[in-house]
């Protein structure tokens, strides 16, 4: 179902490796987009989704690895009329319209698609004379997303095209960003909802503190990620609880335990088994977070918290 | 691979509609367009019209004298907080890290910010040469008038120059207070407000450090007024400025190009 093309994609990452003083954004990450294809960076924030935006726009260099867009280095003109970019940014001007910001955009391309099309595309139908101060906060995202695709570019960069937008809003973006690659573009999305990347991806990539921790399609990444965290009070010790096997990770909050686990049920059971007095026993649907933290490796991690 | 760039027809396009949106936009912001157009003339009215009259100065009137200096005041102020304020803000939201990779050219947002810069500037020094030459009864040959305002108006590119070097080092927040803070002290120790002649000695021996006091001293020449320096030192001090600004200027941007994107 990856319509993926790896011989020759859009734009790739290569071993790369990214520092910012002490921290290290990336490390040896690899990714590439194809025509036509959604990749999705997912991650929480401070995964360095952001950091391999920036470099693919050539905005930054990387100390280690290679960049490619369209097979040379990013960061010139001419490739950026190749592209097209919807970035996270607090403020856009405010007292021209709709139509007046889609125009000047367009006219940084060779090739744009006509004015019509990109409200239209972007579903601002009606919204042409309204300035941008007195839109929504939906209706400001898709005119951000307006400016990444006037321009017809093959390969679109959307970083976090829908945070802070409700359901309603989420969706017709989606939609839009589905037709773009059906259009044969490519569409590198990174977000930190699963459910986002699920919806449009062929390809997720997940980022947890700079590294790639699982690639695959949006039904093996969610195969992967289907953890629940079971809570308790118990009397066993941490080792003793590490050591059963669907144990991914145990947190320890004075003596009540954290435990994520792909398999709630047999997790029960074993607890229950070995710990009569076993209290305040929770099960709950694991945060993303704690999912890709189990994405991290198979050594179950033992965190402990100063309570 | 082809090669993707403009058409020169294109280009042209691309760079009038970035002028026109500038103008545009600042143009619908009252709170900006309101005090940069009329503070200079306001002021003409007041200390120009009301109170200078025929008094002599340097060889003219206080109301010849105030039509050079608030020109160059009303300059200065238009220049330095369409760059200053403008670019610190555009910069601090994100929209120039947006503009910056979609693919245009630097040099549009620049020259459509200078356009806006110069015909704010034509506006301000047009209401003070009428109302000069009405209220005020000043008489000038017409090509003292001309020469003048092309003075007051070339004088635009080193506050500019300056504006955009604050707005490149400046945050979003503290520009406005940064450019008040370079601009109106400038403003009165360079003559502007109260004729060079009649400042206390102590801000006389400063006016000479001061960038406005040689762009007034060179509009003021043009009506045969000013203090009698040489035009060649002050256009000298006014290509140092714009030098000295733009250097910074161009430290400021690459300096922010390898910062953290977030």
């Amino acid at each position: 179902m990856a319509r993926s093309n790896n011989h020759n994609p859009l734009a790739a990452l290569v071993g790369v490796s990214k520092r910012y003083g002490d921290v290290l954004a990336l490390d040896d990450v690899s990714l590439s987009i194809g025509a036509g294809e959604i990749v999705a960076v997912l991650g929480p924030n401070g995964a360095g989704k952001t950091t391999v935006v920036s470099l693919l726009l050539g905005l930054l260099t990387p100390q280690a690895g290679e960049v490619r867009l369209f097979g040379a280095p990013p960061g010139s003109r001419s490739l950026q009329q190749r592209t097209g970019v919807m970035l996270q940014i607090s403020g856009v001007p405010q007292t021209l319209t709709v139509a007046e910001h889609i125009m000047l955009f367009s006219s940084y391309y060779q090739r744009p698609r006509p004015l019509t099309e990109s409200i239209r595309a972007a579903g601002l139908q009606g919204l042409e004379t309204r300035r941008y101060g007195n839109l929504s906060g939906g209706q400001q995202q898709r005119v951000l997303f307006a400016l990444a695709l006037c321009g017809d570019p093959e390969l679109l960069f959307l970083d976090e095209p829908t945070a802070g937008l409700d359901v309603a809003a989420k969706r017709g973006l989606w939609a839009e960003i589905s037709a773009l690659a059906r259009r044969g573009r490519g569409v590198l999305l990174s977000s930190h909802y699963l459910e986002e990347a699920d919806a449009l991806a062929d390809r997720i990539v997940v980022l947890h503190r700079g590294r790639v921790v699982a690639e695959g399609t949006p039904a093996e990444i969610k195969a992967r990620t289907l953890g629940r965290t079971v809570r308790c009070t118990t009397t066993l010790e941490d080792g003793e609880l590490a050591e059963m096997d669907c144990v991914e990770r145990l947190t320890r909050h004075g003596s009540s335990v954290e435990l994520l686990t792909r398999d709630a049920d047999l997790l029960v059971r074993s607890l229950l088994a070995r710990d009569p007095s076993l209290r305040d026993l929770e099960v709950a649907g694991a945060a993303l977070e704690d999912a890709f933290l189990a994405l991290t490796g198979p050594e179950p991690e033992i965190d402990r918290e100063v309570a | 691979m082809t090669t993707q760039t403009l058409s020169a027809r294109q280009s042209l396009h691309l760079y009038w509609l970035e002028a026109r949106f500038e103008l545009v936009k600042t143009w619908r912001m009252p709170a900006y367009v309101l005090p940069t157009l009329f503070f200079p003339s306001f002021f003409y009215l007041l200390f120009g019209v009301a109170f200078g009259g025929s008094a002599a100065v340097a060889n003219t009137t206080i109301a010849g004298y105030l039509i050079a200096t608030y020109g160059v005041f009303g300059v200065i102020g238009a220049s330095m907080f369409a760059f200053g304020v403008g670019v610190a803000v555009e910069r601090g939201q994100g929209w120039l890290r947006l503009k910056r990779a979609a693919p245009m050219p630097p040099t549009a947002y620049l020259l459509a910010k200078v356009f806006t810069s110069i015909l704010f500037s034509t506006i301000v020094i047009g209401m003070l040469c009428l109302m000069g030459a009405t209220l005020a009864g000043v008489r000038l040959q017409p090509t003292q008038w001309l020469i003048m305002a092309a003075i007051q108006i070339a004088g635009a590119v080193p506050f500019c120059a300056a504006g955009l070097a604050v707005g490149l080092w400046a945050g979003p927040n503290s520009a406005p207070g940064i450019v008040n803070l370079i601009y109106l002290p400038m403003a009165f120790a360079s003559g502007l407000w109260i004729p060079f002649e009649m400042l206390p000695p102590v801000l006389r021996s400063v006016s000479p450090f001061l960038p406005p006091f040689h762009l007034a001293q060179l509009a003021l020449a043009a009506i045969g007024s000013g203090a009698g320096g040489s035009p060649v030192v002050h256009v000298a001090v006014l290509v140092l400025t714009t030098a000295i600004c733009l250097g910074l200027a161009v430290f400021a941007y690459r300096r922010d190009r390898g910062r953290t994107w977030g």
